[in-house]
């Protein structure tokens, strides 16, 4: 068993940011990722992020990521690919898979840096080939460089339903239509509009009946919903598609977080059960820390914030940083993190973090 | 179907290329790909049928999460194919139900 001040499990912009902020102060820093690539999921966000200046607004995931990259490698800390972490014990004991072996790590302090998983939505024909999640389908065209279809149906209109039908157009497929169960488009204005601009229609008020298929998708059924989001017989549409790309949300990646016995919450606005924490990140275990997705959903550019926090907050308390340099940093991180959460689309968001963390004083 | 010209990524990047048997069939794959992405390329996109009702499945998540795309890769059953990196000469299976416990042979 080998023993180390921190462990991080998941080498995303969450992970990674803290092992930044971690490895700085002069933290011994050991990083798991079960992949073969650190960054997570941002090599697929190849749009240019939106926001303000401070959050990099304008440059693209995949700079971040490589940004990430390079300043995980300066700041010393050590990633461990191909590691899945399968288990935690006794709150400070990691038990890890590498390479095919097993082997035990014991750390002071434990960050779960997770992310989440792509929400499915049943309907009858939901498990054919060819029902794909958006991440899956960013992964594929933007990473891997394959097209899962030549014609493709979106369901939802999110932002992420948004960008990912501009980047199917971008890698050469046909997105034949959007749908939107509510009466109104999810996604911000700009995306919405550069998309209609391009030809593909956003059907509000709308959702899919049925896929049909024998072995793999050839056809969607839609249909319009009423206010109350019921069925309307008699308005169905038959669309040709080999793909459906399902943009409904996600939520965290929480196995190791119960796993520890780490006290949860069901916060809808921020994707569902998650572990509580507080404003260091830190949950209802003592030395267990959550930062990103697995802390609620948003943006890659809050997970980013959030894991840097984390970062501080457990150099601190390791004795790497005093009081005042850890507040002054804490501080600038709040402000930027408070912005990020403005606006109508932030504020919901916002106002769910704060009573997570009122609740995680009880 | 490989996206050959990107208008942010750029003209696809030259990798080695190996061959890899899927059923019985060889196909081309780049070398370290997820063999699902080279599966996908050559048009492939069941990749099991599941224990209970022999239903076909396919790549979900292609992140690792959902194992929906497990295959029996040189005799190992439910490979998640979408993180398992191509191997010149990979044998891959068309899994069906739990897959099988490999023979002394293999």
């Amino acid at each position: 068993m080998r023993e180390i001040d921190l462990a991080i499990v998941g080498a995303g912009p969450a992970g990674l940011s803290a092992a930044i902020e971690a490895a700085k102060a002069g933290v011994e820093v050991v990083v798991f990722d079960e992949n073969q690539k650190a960054g997570g999921q941002l090599f697929k966000q190849i749009h240019k992020f939106f926001g303000s200046k401070a959050h990099q607004a304008g440059v693209r995931g995949i700079d971040i990521a490589n940004n990430l990259l390079e300043e995980v490698e300066k700041s010393g800390a050590e990633v461990l690919l191909d590691a899945v972490v399968w288990g935690t014990f006794k709150t400070d004991t990691l038990c890890v898979t590498q390479n095919g072996k097993n082997v035990m790590f014991r750390a002071k302090k434990i960050l779960l840096a997770t992310g989440a998983t792509e929400n499915v939505l049943a309907f009858p024909g939901w498990t054919l080939a060819g029902v794909m999640g958006a991440g899956a389908i960013q992964t594929m065209i933007n990473v891997h460089r394959v097209l899962p279809g030549k014609r493709v149906l979106m369901i939802g209109s999110g932002n992420v339903g948004l960008i990912v039908s501009y980047q199917l157009l971008q890698a050469g497929a046909e997105v034949k239509a959007i749908v939107e169960a509510l009466p109104t488009i999810g996604g911000y204005a700009v995306h919405a509009s550069k998309i209609t601009r391009c030809g593909v229609p956003i059907l509000t008020s709308t959702t899919i009946k049925q896929a049909i298929g024998k072995e793999k998708v050839e056809k969607a059924v839609l249909i319009k919903l009423d206010k109350n989001l019921k069925q309307i017989e008699g308005t169905e549409q038959q669309l040709n598609v080999d793909v459906i790309c399902l943009a409904i949300g996600l939520s965290p990646l929480s196995e190791l977080a119960w796993m520890a016995g780490c006290e949860f919450a069901d916060v809808q606005e921020l994707g569902g059960f998650l572990p509580i924490h507080n404003d260091d990140m830190e949950t209802t275990v003592s030395g267990i820390y959550v930062a990103g997705d697995i802390a609620g959903i948003e943006e890659a550019s809050t997970a980013i914030e959030e894991g840097r926090l984390a970062g501080i907050a457990i150099a601190e308390s390791l004795g790497f940083l005093n009081a005042d340099e850890a507040k002054e940093k804490k501080r600038s991180i709040l402000d930027r993190s408070e912005q990020l959460r403005a606006g109508p689309f932030g504020l919901s968001r916002r106002q769910a973090k704060e009573q997570l963390i009122r609740r995680s004083l009880k | 179907m490989r996206i050959e010209e990107h208008p942010i990524l750029g003209p696809l990047e030259k990798k080695t290329i190996v061959k890899i048997e899927v059923d019985g069939h060889t196909i081309d794959a780049f070398e370290d790909e997820p063999i699902a992405a080279a599966l996908m390329a050559a048009g492939i996109s069941v990749f099991r049928y599941t224990r209970k009702k022999g239903q076909p499945r396919g790549v979900f998540c292609a992140i690792g999460q959902c194992t929906d795309c497990m295959m029996t890769v040189d005799g190992i059953a439910n490979v998640r194919t979408c993180i398992t990196p191509v191997k010149d000469g990979m044998k891959i299976r068309t899994q069906q139900q739990s897959g099988e416990l490999r023979t002394a042979e293999q």
